[in-house]
């Protein structure tokens, strides 16, 4: 397998150009923002209890500062994975490259394999840099670290299926600004379809429930590390790897 | 080394290339010739495994392009037309990772990299971004990714187009110079090119092949008589009387004036049977004064044009893609 050159270049262009620093400011920056924000509310309310003890209430940094930021960080990551992976395949395609590429000896999903790489390769210097954020909690606060793990395993495994759902929408087209915008819709969609659950009664309600990405987050946060999450994401991954795999595939085959 | 069997490529209802067939020897350079639109970029691609056949079969170094693509893309270089570099890259970490992809070992790499970049000429740019290059400097990269894994079958997609005339000459005499161990296909507009670098061409227009082979015996079959060209001042009608009269002469043709009484006619005779000797003995006996004489070589350009507006005025719709060649007066270098 001939992953390890695909990879190499793909992550060289990330970072040779602008996109990999521009992507990684305005996320680090804006999660700042969140952070800033959320911990100044959380240091009123401790003040305010610290004044009046009736008030007291379950006070705690991972509820209070560390959840909020991570939901709020999905949000982002929402529009932001769209932007990370639009280039792999449709600026390929574009600038014709994909003709030399597909001719080397190297297996599509090799090809394939490596550029998911190169993207979540990004997106863990994004979620690393945002480290931060808890270790500076961990300076004022105690902070648990368990619950934190946990946290971070479901990131990793949102992103991951975030990824290879923009690598498939860049694999249809030639255009990254359709490459994206195709991979925000499938993604919203699976955001939002939980929301229908609330009509839709019996199994079908059941099953849109559980098809949404939302469900299957919020658990992380709380330290739980349940199965059932971790396989919807794996599963998900895997189907839209195969998917663009499918899709790179296809050119190869219509006669 | 490419053997292509009754090729067909259909896009829709648009019929690309049909019940294409030829061969090409190991060592051989051969060049595919046609006007734009013709199918040669599309037959290359099939070659190359980029895009599959609608029917029929093409071998490459033994191995079939479609059920034995990785081994087909092991062993050889390809060049499209468009030349795609990945413009961020700088030449030479363009080349290193083509060579890593190609599978050129870690130990030979370095070497492997330098030895072309000194064959392309673009050792002086490699620290440079490709986007940064000039045309001619991208093609050469381009030419070099191709050769970087030193591959048995080389599939060249108009490797010279857009050069200047001194770097056309140093390509043309790189390819020379991969024939024997290499195998070249390799298209282009510029006939002359053909006739100073391959050894045999294939001729395709509109989607199917018009003519194969050597490129001495192509035009001796399209061209069967030899041709003087004669200057001569003197009365026109006995001057076409004289020179029929010679034996062998198959056709005069009446050209042009040329002035002060002179008029300009070509000579044709059977092939191999010389009647300059005859012509001046003629001019000399008759007082006509005998201001050129000239043996016209016939070029594969105009066996080309032959074919294709041959085909094209059978045609009843004329393609309006077909472009003339490019003008290049070498008359004389029909036979290598």
């Amino acid at each position: 397998m001939k992953v390890w050159p695909i990879y190499k270049r793909e992550v060289r262009q990330y970072f040779t150009s602008p996109v990999a620093y521009v992507i990684l400011a305005i996320f680090l920056f804006i999660t700042g923002l969140f952070f800033y924000a959320i911990f100044s509310g959380f240091a009123q309310a401790s003040m305010q209890i610290a004044m009046n003890p009736g008030m007291g209430r379950d006070l705690n940094v991972m509820d209070s500062v560390l959840r909020p930021l991570f939901d709020n960080m999905r949000v982002i990551l929402l529009l932001l994975m769209p932007l990370v992976t639009m280039r792999l395949f449709a600026e390929e395609r574009r600038s014709g490259t994909i003709e030399l590429l597909l001719t080397y000896p190297v297996r599509d999903g090799a090809v394939l394999v490596g550029k998911y790489l190169a993207a979540m390769t990004l997106y863990a210097a994004m979620i690393g840099g945002m480290l931060a954020y808890p270790a500076m909690l961990a300076y004022f606060a105690r902070v648990e670290w368990a619950p934190l793990l946990t946290g971070y395993i479901g990131l990793v495994l949102m992103g991951a299926m975030f990824a290879a759902v923009g690598l498939f929408a860049s694999s249809l087209t030639e255009n990254q600004i359709v490459a994206a915008i195709v991979t925000f819709g499938i993604l919203l969609s699976f955001w939002i379809i939980g929301w229908l659950a609330a009509f839709v009664s019996g199994p079908m309600g059941a099953v849109l429930t559980h098809l949404s990405i939302l469900e299957h987050n919020d658990t992380f946060a709380k330290g739980v590390l349940d199965t059932k999450d971790v396989i919807y994401y794996v599963d998900f991954t895997v189907l839209a790897l195969f998917l663009a795999l499918r899709s790179l595939e296809a050119r190869r085959w219509s006669g | 080394m490419i053997e292509v069997q009754s090729l067909t490529k259909r896009y829709g209802p648009v019929t690309a290339i049909r019940d294409v067939s030829f061969a090409v020897a190991p060592g051989e350079i051969v060049g595919f010739l046609g006007p734009n639109g013709a199918g040669k970029s599309t037959t290359m691609r099939i070659l190359a495994c980029f895009i599959p056949a609608s029917g029929g079969s093409a071998r490459v170094a033994g191995y079939d392009v479609f059920r034995e693509s990785m081994e087909v893309r092991k062993r050889i270089g390809y060049l499209p037309e468009s030349v795609p570099l990945y413009s961020e890259m700088r030449v030479a970490s363009y080349l290193d990772f083509v060579a890593e992809v190609k599978g050129v070992s870690r130990s030979t790499r370095k070497r492997r990299v330098a030895d072309v970049m000194d064959r392309c000429l673009i050792a002086d740019v490699q620290n440079r971004l490709i986007r940064n290059l000039s045309k001619g400097y991208r093609q050469r990269v381009g030419l070099a990714q191709a050769i970087v894994s030193d591959p048995h079958v080389l599939i060249l997609d108009e490797p010279t187009i857009g050069l200047d005339p001194r770097q056309i000459a140093e390509i043309r005499s790189l390819i020379k110079s991969l024939a024997g161990e290499h195998t070249v296909i390799l298209s282009t507009h510029i006939l002359p090119e053909v006739s100073m670098v391959c050894s045999a061409v294939v001729i395709i227009n509109r989607g199917a092949i018009v003519a194969q082979g050597p490129i001495d015996r192509l035009v001796e079959q399209f061209f069967p008589t030899s041709r003087v060209q004669v200057e001569v001042a003197g009365p026109r009608g006995a001057i076409l009387e004289g020179m029929r009269a010679i034996q062998g002469v198959v056709r005069v043709e009446d050209g042009a004036s040329v002035g002060d009484g002179a008029g300009r006619y070509v000579v044709e005779s059977a092939r191999g049977r010389d009647v300059r000797g005859e012509i001046f003995l003629l001019a000399a006996q008759q007082k006509w004064g005998l201001l050129e004489l000239r043996q016209v070589g016939m070029t594969l350009e105009e066996v080309f044009i032959r074919i294709v507006a041959g085909e094209e005025s059978e045609a009843a719709t004329p393609a309006t893609d077909a472009v003339p060649p490019d003008p290049a007066p070498v008359a004389d270098e029909a036979a290598p």
